[in-house]
């Protein structure tokens, strides 16, 4: 049992704290007031290997495990909880099925370019009637000659609106359940008969953008299956357990925002003629806030660690999710009630916690589906 | 970062682990009953004579030296199965201990060895008063320096274990003129000192077998060799030592939790209502999803602040935050436990109420959350 990092962990996770600091957090106020895509940010995070972190050296990553995946998006998403979904996206949801799932030529054509920064990659599953239960998708892929032929759409779909790549899942055999769903890489620039739908308008990760995603008739080349036919839900449910890491370090990132702003202000703020810190019901939030912070940390921080050594984690990474969520939500909502009208004034950075947090507790599986899947993991071990 | 056990780690949890299903369980409702002394003394015995009584002594004062995670995982198996012997073992460990950190060599050999090899069949810490729980440093027992002994005057209350121990760190006022927590001092004493005797064991809600007393002091005797640590350093002894006891409490408050869930869980596989097994509703579901992810990450922070201790590092906060949140987490999956068995966990017949009744101290004693809080926030605060 060892609680320490290894050089490299540490390593990361100061470079990326460094970055965060010193590059995205002066501008991330404004980020989520403009709603811009940070494309500069996501360039300069490509070239410090944000953007690949797992994938492997030859094919331009930075090859190192999950733990250190983890503590770098804690500290991105600290300042930024915007850059911190697309770089997960970009990890877990795209970079992670192609080096997992792909053949070699797909390897090396794909993932460099995600790793590098150089371009965004994204993952088409969503549809408007599918969400939790993804087996419902009705994009069809269907095979005419050495074309693929996709039709449907798909729905909140993070960087799809400046995403070059698209890891997309569709229906190949209708007859076969989900056994029919298949995986495909698709140049979203490079497709005739697909075009960018409806950007959404959210309640936060502004800069993160949400889109829809429209086949018609929509053609990419044979090689564009991933794994193989069929394969694409097991794919799918592996993808997203380590989505769920990523996310949960996204919100361990704002709640440890949270927590160190409500620390200062509280400091600083008098009222009754001291500090607002002296009274213990505001030292009964700080307490409670980081005390949650440090068990969710733990719990993504092993799943990470599991997930590194190969071994299952399914459950682990439901658990991490959902605690980290919901501990970050509860965080945010005290973080507003700690900095008090200021709280609730776009002047201070508190209230985007506060909007940035919800989503944690609903994408990438929603904390639903996080507890359907402990429970059934844990009662079919008795 | 490695979440691997050791091997000597792996073989603890498993001892604690069979000896709880062995011997704990089959006697743990009867105890809880009866308070049987003989019966509680025995498992005692049985777990000293196991090397459970010293997990982070020394082995040349008779401890297993095996470090404070395995101390932790120790506690959580034992916890499982029966709280009053769990917490005898956590705070005799600590007695231990706290000899061990500040006690002379002579001390030393003539404590730890009897404690860990369950000739004394239990160790007790006599701080807390009537008018100084949380605020031990406001206590009034008073040490007064008499030739070669000092003369201790005063009472404690609320003493774990008091009826079988077999030597006492006892903590009183030296200086009554120095700051508050200044003018403290640690004495060892043993139940035979004259002018000591124990009162009579408090009626609680749970934890019955593990006896609750108070202690009085009139003129009672101490030699002076028996001062453990320095003069008026008493109550920095106590600060520091007690941390440790967090993480066994807290250990054993994940115990408690764990069985209680585990209990729930197999209940609603069998139990069918509204044509289906319980397991099978949402409701029920959310419940058991939530309660063993929090008693996971209960799991985690207690490690973390064993494996710190382990490596000398300043573990207060981290200590504090285990203790805090899996005594809390264990007092609600309690409750869910009962809820979830409904009319029949309120009776006797199945076990989970008396895991409730037995949590419901551990968010109390050896600090209460509130205390926890305050260090916690000291701490983020900078004070």
């Amino acid at each position: 049992m060892d609680f320490e990092l290894t050089d490299e962990q540490k390593m990361i996770q100061e470079m990326a704290r460094k970055f965060a600091e010193r590059v995205i957090k002066p501008v991330a106020a404004e980020l989520d007031r403009t709603h811009a895509h940070p494309a500069e940010l996501c360039a300069k995070m490509g070239k410090l290997g944000l953007m690949g972190v797992n994938v492997p050296s030859e094919y331009g990553g930075a090859g190192m495990d999950y733990v250190c995946y983890a503590l770098a998006m804690i500290e991105i998403s600290k300042a930024c909880a915007s850059c911190g979904v697309i770089m997960s996206v970009c990890n877990s949801l795209f970079n992670f099925p192609v080096y997992t799932y792909g053949t070699e030529e797909q390897k090396q054509k794909y993932l460099r370019p995600v790793a590098s920064g150089e371009v965004i990659g994204c993952y088409g599953l969503t549809e408007a009637g599918a969400g939790s239960d993804p087996a419902k998708i009705s994009t069809t892929a269907v095979l005419k000659s050495d074309e693929w032929v996709i039709n449907g759409t798909k729905r909140f779909i993070t960087n799809g609106n400046v995403a070059k790549y698209c890891a997309l899942a569709a229906v190949t055999d209708k007859s076969a359940g989900y056994k029919g769903i298949s995986s495909f890489i698709i140049d979203l620039e490079n497709t005739p008969g697909f075009s960018l739908g409806k950007i959404e308008e959210k309640l936060g990760i502004n800069a993160s953008g949400t889109a829809e995603l429209v086949f018609e008739d929509a053609r990419i080349p044979a090689e564009a299956l991933l794994g193989k036919l069929g394969e694409g839900f097991r794919q799918m449910l592996t993808t997203l357990d380590g989505g769920r890491i990523g996310i949960g370090a996204q919100a361990i990132g704002i709640g440890r925002a949270v927590l160190e702003e409500s620390i200062e202000y509280s400091k600083t703020r008098e009222q009754f003629n001291q500090p607002i810190s002296n009274f213990q019901a505001i030292q009964w939030k700080l307490a409670d806030m980081a005390t949650k912070l440090d068990a969710a940390e733990l719990l993504v921080l092993r799943a990470a660690w599991l997930e590194t050594h190969k071994k299952p984690y399914e459950k682990e990474a439901a658990m991490a999710k959902v605690m980290a969520s919901d501990v970050a939500m509860a965080a945010a909502i005290e973080g507003v009630q700690i900095f008090g009208g200021y709280g609730y004034c776009k002047e201070y950075p508190m209230e985007r916690h506060m909007r940035d947090a919800k989503i944690t507790q609903i994408y990438e599986g929603t904390n639903e589906i996080m507890r359907l899947i402990i429970a059934r993991n844990i009662l079919r071990k008795r | 970062m490695d979440f691997e056990l050791t091997e000597e780690q792996k073989i603890i949890q498993d001892m604690a682990a069979k000896f709880a299903r062995r011997e704990l369980e089959p006697v743990a409702a009867e105890l809880d009953r009866t308070k049987n002394r003989d019966i509680l003394k025995a498992n005692l015995k049985k777990l000293a004579e196991l090397g459970f009584m010293g997990l982070d002594v020394d082995p040349r004062y008779g401890g297993t030296g095996a470090g404070t995670v395995a101390f932790s995982l120790a506690m959580t198996e034992l916890g499982r199965a029966c709280a009053s012997t769990t917490v005898t073992t956590s705070v005799t460990n600590m007695v231990a201990e706290v000899i061990q950190s500040v006690g002379t060599e002579e001390q030393r050999v003539k404590y730890i060895p009897p404690i860990c090899s369950g000739e004394f069949p239990a160790g007790a810490f006599g701080l807390t008063e009537t008018s100084a729980g949380s605020d031990a440093a406001a206590m009034r027992t008073t040490a007064v320096a008499d030739g070669d002994y000092y003369v201790l005057n005063g009472g404690k209350i609320f003493i774990t274990s008091a009826e079988y121990s077999g030597v006492f760190v006892v903590w009183a006022v030296t200086d009554k003129d120095a700051p508050k927590g200044k003018g403290i001092t640690a004495f060892l004493v043993e139940p035979t000192f004259p002018g000591f005797v124990i009162g009579k064991d408090e009626t609680k809600l749970g934890q019955h077998a593990s006896s609750t007393n108070e202690l009085i002091f009139e003129d009672c005797r101490v030699p002076k060799q028996n001062l453990l640590g320095k003069l008026n350093d008493g109550y920095r002894i106590a600060v520091s030592e007690l941390a440790g006891g967090r993480i066994g409490i807290g250990s054993m408050a994940l115990g408690i939790g764990l069985a209680a869930i585990d209990a729930a869980a197999a209940y609603a596989k069998d139990r069918v209502t509204f044509g289906k097994p319980l397991a099978e509703h949402q409701a029920i579901q959310w419940m058991i999803a939530d309660n063993y992810t929090r008693l996971e990450a209960a799991r985690l922070l207690l490690l973390r602040a064993a494996y710190m201790k382990e490596q000398k590092r300043y573990y207060a906060k981290e200590a504090s935050m285990a203790k805090l949140y899996a005594t809390e987490t264990a007092n609600k999956t309690c409750y869910d436990a009962i809820q979830i068995l409904g009319g029949y966990g309120y009776t006797r017949d199945f076990p989970v109420e008396r895991y409730y009744r037995d949590a419901r101290v551990t968010t109390i004693y050896e600090g209460t959350s509130e205390v926890q809080r305050m260090i916690i926030s000291r701490s983020l605060l900078g004070k």
